[in-house]
This record gives C-alpha cells, sequence and structure tokens, in this order.
C-alpha cells in the first residue's frame, strides 16, 4: 500500500479506465485535482466553457472513443456542464463528470460556490455521487465508470468535496467485484418471447424494422444486416440510428420520423409489422400516436424495461442486449422474402426523386443540401460528421449518407444547439486518425463558437462549415408553415465568421455559390488546423419533407416541385 | 384503485430524494410513501401506495428498478398480503362524552394513549378501511388533530429479499 491524496486517486482510476483525454476547467473547488493530474499521462483539454466540456465528452464518447470524462470546479463551473450532462442523458451517451465541491465542514452553509450539484443533476444523471469521505472514493470511481458505460448507458456525475480531494490514505486499486446489489444491466428476455417474436417474424407480409442508436451502442449492427437480408426486411432509421446500417445497402430505406422520406414513413405506416431495435418510438419518430401504424404487430428490442410500452404498446418486448438478442433469435428465424412489399414501397417512392432539391439544376443560388451532398461527395462518405440543431442538423442526416457506424453525430433527444462545434472537438479527440467536420447553423454556431479557442490552443483540426442562413431556421420554418410568417425574434445577423476564424489564428473561408464549394473543401481539407467555412445559403429553405408535431405520420407536407421553384427563381433574375 | 408497491433500497442518502424526484418527474400519482429499517442491515424498505387509475404500475416498477440503489420491488396487488396503517387521533372529550368514546375505542381495538382534562389521544393500527370508518365515527364527537402513517405493507408466506426476484428481473448479481 501506498499513500495517495483523494485527487491522485482519482487519476489513478482513470488511467486503469483507459482513459487518454479528459476535457474540463479548474476553479477553486477542484484545485488539487489539477495539481495531481500533472503527475498523469493523460492530456488535458482545456475548454472555454464547462458546457463545452461535457459536449467533448459526449461527443468523444459518441464517436466511439470509450467513456468520456469531463471536469469542472463548484458552482458555476458544475452549473455550466447541466446542459451537455443533460444532452448526454437524453441520448443514452457515457460520460463521467468530476466535479469539485466545497469542503465537507461548508456543504450546506451557502458556502462560496457552493451549489448543490448532485440535486440539480439527479433527473438528468443516470447515478450520481457525492463524496465526502476519501475511502470511498476509489470505489466510487470504478462504479461511476462502470454504470456509465453499462446497460443503457448514461452520464454519471461525482461531486468531490475539496477536502475529500486533498485527505491522504493507505490505497491500493482493487479489481474485486463491485457490490452494486440494485443494479442489473444484464437482463435477458424469456424464450417464450423470443419465440413469439420468431413467429409474427415468421407470419408478417409487410414488416419493416425500426433501426436506433440501440444498434450502436450494442455494436450489432452485422447482426442486424444479417437479419435484415435473412428476412428480408426493410429497414428505416431513427435519427441517432443513421450509421448502424450502410446508407447504401439496398435494404436501408434511410431515415423515419418528422423528416424522414415520405416513403419511409409511409412503409410504416402500411406495416403489418414492426421490428423495433434500440429505439424508443420518440414523438418526432412516431408522429401522433393513435394513428401510428395501425395495422402493424410491434416487437420491441430494448435495453431499458421502462422504454417498454411508454409510448407505443408493443406484443413482444425483447428486453436485453440487442446484440445478444438478435444472436439467439436468429436461428430460430427462416428466409423471408417480401418482393411483393418490398416492391410497393419502391412505388411509394413515387416522384420523391424529382421532388428533391439535391436534383434541382444549379441556377445560381445555393441550397444547403447541395452544399452538404458535395460535401459528400467531396469527402467520399468517409468523415464523422458532427451536426448541430436545427434545419442544418436535418439537412446534414438527410444529404450526407454514412456507411459507417459511429460517424453521424447529433444531439437528438434533447436538440442542443451549441453541440456541433466542441461535440465535434471530442470526436476528434477519440478518432484522430479521421477526418471530422461540425455542420452548424449561424445560430447554433454562435452559442459555442468559443470552443473555436479551445480547438486552437490544443491544435486540434477539425473542419467547421457553418450553414449562415440569416435566420433560427427551424424555427423560422415553423413560424412560416404554422404561424402566418411572422418572424418574430428568428431574423439572427452574425460576425463575420470567416475573420473570426481568422483572429483565432485559424483558416476561415465564405462561399456564396455553388461552383466555390469544392475548392473550400479541399482548402479546408487541407489547412493545418481547424478551417471554418461559411456557406451562405438559400435564407427562406425548408427541410421537407416534413410532419406537423402531433399530425398523422404519413400526413407529410412535401417540397413543393421544382417547376415552382425554378418559376420563382426565375421571376428574381 | 388502490395498488401497493414495497421496495426494498439500500440505505445511502438521498435515496429518498432520488424515489420522490423520480415521482415527480414522471408525474406518477403517490397516496403515500414509508420508509423504515428492515432486518438487514444497510437496507430500508419502502411501501408505496399509487393510485393505478391514473398512474399504470408497471411503468413505476420498471421506472424505480432504473434508480441504482433500489434492490428489489414486489407489487402486492395479487399476493395475499397483511397491510397496516397507523393512526393517533386526538379528540375532543369532555366528562360527559368519555364513556362513548371509551365504548368506540374497545369495539375498534384502538388503545388510549394520553389523557388530559377534555381530550384524548387514540392510537388504532388497522388497514385502511377499519381507520378511515374509526375516524367517521369519532368525527361527531370531535376530532382536534390527526396522524397517519401511511400504509405498510408484507406478502404472506416466503420472504421478500430470500428467494424472491421481484417481477422476473434480475438477483443482484454484479459483474
Ligand atoms: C439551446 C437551444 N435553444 C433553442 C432551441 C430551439 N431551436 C431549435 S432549432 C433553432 C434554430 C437554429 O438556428 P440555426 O442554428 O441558425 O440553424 P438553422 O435551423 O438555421 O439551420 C432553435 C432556436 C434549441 N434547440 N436549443
Ligand atoms: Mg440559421
Amino acid at each position: 500500500m501506498t499513500r495517495y491524496t483523494g485527487a491522485q486517486i482519482v487519476w489513478e482510476c482513470l488511467v486503469r479506465e483507459g482513459v487518454t483525454t479528459v476535457f474540463g476547467y479548474p476553479g477553486g473547488a477542484n484545485l488539487p485535482l489539477y495539481d495531481a493530474m500533472l503527475d498523469y499521462p493523460i492530456r488535458h483539454v482545456l475548454v472555454r466553457h464547462e458546457q463545452g466540456a461535457a459536449h467533448m465528452a459526449d461527443g468523444y464518447a459518441r464517436a466511439g472513443g470509450g467513456v468520456g470524462v469531463a471536469m469542472a470546479t463548484s458552482g458555476p463551473g458544475a452549473t455550466n456542464l447541466v446542459t451537455g450532462i443533460a444532452t448526454a442523458f437524453a441520448d443514452s451517451s457515457p460520460v463521467v463528470a468530476i466535479t469539485g465541491q466545497v469542503a465537507r465542514q461548508f456543504i450546506g452553509y451557502d458556502a462560496f460556490q457552493e451549489t448543490d450539484i448532485t440535486g440539480i443533476t439527479l433527473p438528468v444523471t443516470k447515478h450520481n455521487y457525492l463524496v465526502t469521505d476519501v475511502r470511498e472514493l476509489g470505489e466510487v470511481m470504478r462504479e461511476a465508470f462502470y454504470i456509465a458505460r453499462s446497460g443503457r448507458p448514461g452520464p454519471v456525475l461525482v461531486d468531490i468535496a475539496k477536502d475529500t480531494q486533498q485527505a491522504e490514505i493507505e490505497w491500493e486499486y482493487e479489481d474485486t467485484p463491485l457490490r452494486l446489489p440494485g443494479y442489473r444491466p444484464d437482463r435477458r428476455p424469456t424464450a417464450q418471447a423470443l419465440a413469439q417474436a420468431a413467429s409474427l417474424i415468421q407470419q408478417a407480409k409487410r414488416p419493416v424494422i425500426l433501426a436506433g442508436r440501440g444498434v450502436m451502442q450494442s455494436g450489432a449492427m452485422e447482426l442486424l444486416r444479417e437479419f435484415a437480408e435473412r428476412t428480408r426486411t426493410p429497414v428505416a432509421m431513427t435519427l441517432l440510428g443513421i450509421g448502424g446500417m450502410p446508407a447504401e445497402h439496398p435494404l436501408n430505406l434511410g431515415m423515419m420520423g418528422m423528416h424522414g422520406e415520405a416513403w419511409v414513413n409511409q412503409a410504416i405506416q402500411q406495416a403489418d409489422l414492426l421490428v423495433a431495435m434500440g429505439m424508443r418510438f420518440d414523438d418526432r419518430v412516431t408522429g401522433k400516436r393513435e394513428t401510428y401504424a395501425p395495422e402493424a404487430k410491434k416487437i420491441h428490442f430494448e435495453i431499458d424495461a421502462s422504454e417498454v410500452n411508454k409510448n407505443i404498446p408493443v406484443d413482444v418486448a425483447l428486453i436485453g442486449d440487442l446484440g445478444d438478442n438478435l444472436r439467439e433469435l436468429l436461428p430460430q428465424v427462416a428466409p423471408c422474402d417480401h418482393s411483393e412489399w418490398l416492391e410497393t414501397i419502391d412505388e411509394l417512392r413515387g416522384d420523391s426523386a424529382v421532388r428533391d432539391i439535391k436534383n434541382l439544376p444549379d441556377y445560381g443560388h445555393l441550397y444547403a443540401p447541395h452544399a452538404i451532398h458535395d460535401l459528400w461527395r467531396l469527402t467520399e462518405g468517409k468523415a464523422i460528421v458532427v451536426s448541430d440543431v436545427g434545419q442544418n442538423q436535418m439537412w446534414a442526416a438527410q444529404y450526407y449518407k454514412h456507411s459507417q457506424p459511429y460517424n453521424y453525430l447529433t444531439s437528438g433527444g434533447l436538440g442542443t444547439m451549441g453541440f456541433a462545434l466542441p461535440a465535434a472537438i471530442g470526436a476528434k479527440c477519440a478518432r484522430p486518425d479521421m477526418e471530422v467536420w461540425a455542420i452548424a447553423g449561424d445560430g447554433g454556431f454562435q452559442m459555442t463558437q468559443a470552443e473555436l479557442a479551445t480547438a486552437a490552443q490544443a491544435g486540434i483540426k477539425i473542419n467547421v462549415a457553418i450553414l449562415n442562413n440569416g435566420y433560427l431556421g427551424m424555427v423560422r420554418q415553423w413560424q412560416e408553415f404554422f404561424y402566418e410568417r411572422r418572424y418574430s425574434a428568428t431574423p439572427i445577423s452574425s460576425p463575420d465568421f470567416v475573420k473570426i476564424a481568422e483572429a483565432h489564428g485559424l483558416t476561415g473561408i465564405r462561399v456564396t455559390e455553388r461552383s466555390q464549394v469544392e475548392a473550400a473543401v479541399r482548402q479546408a481539407q487541407q489547412a493545418p488546423g481547424t478551417a471554418v467555412i461559411e456557406f451562405m445559403i438559400e435564407q427562406e429553405d425548408s427541410v421537407y419533407p416534413m410532419v406537423p408535431a402531433g399530425a398523422d405520420l404519413h400526413a407529410m407536407i412535401r417540397r413543393p416541385l421544382p417547376s415552382a421553384l425554378t418559376e420563382s427563381a426565375d421571376s428574381d433574375l | 384503485m388502490q395498488h401497493t408497491l414495497v421496495a426494498l433500497v439500500e440505505d445511502k442518502p438521498g435515496v429518498l430524494n432520488r424515489v420522490a424526484s423520480l415521482f415527480r418527474r414522471r408525474a406518477f400519482n403517490i397516496e403515500s410513501l414509508t420508509v423504515g429499517h428492515t432486518e438487514q442491515p444497510g437496507v430500508s424498505r419502502m411501501t408505496i401506495v399509487i393510485d393505478s387509475n391514473q398512474t399504470n404500475a408497471e411503468r413505476v416498477t420498471a421506472n424505480l428498478y432504473k434508480l441504482v440503489n433500489v434492490i428489489q420491488i414486489k407489487d402486492l396487488a395479487d399476493q395475499p398480503s397483511v397491510m397496516r396503517d397507523l393512526a393517533l387521533i386526538k379528540v375532543s372529550a369532555p366528562p360527559e362524552r368519555r364513556s362513548e368514546v371509551m365504548q368506540l375505542v374497545e369495539v375498534y381495538r384502538a388503545r388510549i394513549v394520553d389523557v388530559t382534562n377534555d381530550s384524548l389521544i387514540i392510537e388504532i393500527t388497522g388497514d385502511v378501511d377499519k381507520i378511515d370508518s374509526f375516524v367517521q365515527v369519532l368525527q361527531p364527537i370531535g376530532v382536534l388533530e390527526m396522524v397517519r402513517t401511511g400504509l405498510v405493507a408484507m406478502a404472506r408466506g416466503a420472504a421478500l429479499g430470500q428467494n424472491g426476484n421481484g417481477n422476473g428481473s434480475g438477483n443482484g448479481r454484479v459483474q
């Protein structure tokens, strides 16, 4: 046994957990932690706002780096983390947040920079701890990582009193089993449920698989493909499920839900069986619940029992790890042939391709779908794309086609503007060999643009595409559709983003026409540091198709036929 | 309809807060919640009564299981079980009405635990209906003050937390 301070114990545990990078910001209550850090082989990325630290840890985790770690001091440092923690929680991302707390003797006395951060984060963490006894610290750290990454992953916060960080004890890292009598991430379905599922699958005539982020969380991409191919079942993806099956796979229909393709939603509405895998029937994918897939039986593969029958009642629930359950189910399922159904779905596509703005000839206006389509082409579909929230997010999801998992990251559940830039920085730290693009709107980028300085100081090279439409575009779109175009508080001005980039010693490029896209992307790729491209896109374009909130899933607003667009374009000229 | 759940939880700071916070956040309606020690050190027991017309008991159970400190839950809805509530009731009892009160106490097998010149404190234990009815008959005499503990419950037969894995969910095994 050796003597350790609490602060050293924290770092010892982080090293054992395989952590190589942490994102954080120091202050009075975590000074001992920061002092001890200097003696450990862990890279610290100094952020510009603790929200950025939480998003970076989240992006790091989503990109496949394992549990992400964010650190902050007490009081305002800790509360600044909250949006990032809630974002990670909503999308089941494994993050451990470590905060300093005032010394034990001051807790409860409103000491300087004291906030009840365990109380504040109770509803947005999977679990949290306040540690005031150094003898418990090592165990708590091990539990925190285990809980964050196992079962349905999620953020765990560890709040450590300052005197606990300073206290010294004889200590040794132990790899003994954890004592968590109430924690059971290892549930399995009954053989009967599996047999029932197999029989529903065998009887189905019009099945659709709904693939969510759980596919990637479980690492079940190959099993999903095998299942889909054997049963010839088309696969619709949730926003967070993108990448769980290659976009180019003939059975991959693409994204479902509010901004999914119309035929995908129609296929779901006409299905006689939905096989949901690691998704939770969020209101953004079901539309009005009462009219959702009315003829379909439903099978729900889900690791979190509380998600079953929460939004949509299901016929069979297979609770547990998706991969384990698919592995068990596959031998019980005989090959199927659904050619007729697949043909029907093909017919549902109808004139969608004609309506797709991507296929519209260039007549001088820069549309976001064009820019993203070109970006996809120029990066050969191989980049990690981290989108922000709003129209940019939906266009990124619709037009950048991913053939690999863990390459499209976005804040789905919480829809947190400001996510893209810091999460992209985190993703790059997790997978330094990858090309990383953040795609953000002019509004969302300004929420966390200070993290450009983080990228500059830490020498982290990512690329940023700002889609500048001069509006809080998604809200403007709702105002256009549902509030008689009364644009209340949605026009937004921006600083000169090229100069902003340059002021950080980074590369800034502006694109106003489609013909400039390629050169700009190439210049950004070749820039040694982070590069920012500002795309001056069509201001009042909307994301199509769209299911209005609470409407039937099949009642979509379609993109107007291109003739309407080119006509109005002509009159502009 | 009332629905009773029994939860064994780790006796750690903040556990009651976690449960209460969960109920608030999910808009679960609780009729009563009691907490106390058990035969096992480090383990507390909660008896939670919900109104199952408004709140789905399965959802409550599934969400409670997500709390790391909740060890086991038993739904007593279809279990023969013993349910008890305890009340302390202060009634006005001037000398001329005292014998009337004492008679009622006798009939209900309650106990008088404190006596002053013009009031009595009565302790009564029993199921909810019995106490409700007792309170009703005391009402005309004059109930000055009352406190009820809320329901505590125990299934008959095999002990919870031994062979039981309530709701078939796991056995508390930790890897
Ligand atoms: C932190 C936060 N505040 C507000 C919103 C509501 N909101 C959703 S989309 C959106 C507009 C985003 O504008 P911009 O970043 O310019 O992206 P665009 O939609 O124009 O692509 C807003 C304000 C949000 N999602 N997150
Ligand atoms: Mg915008």
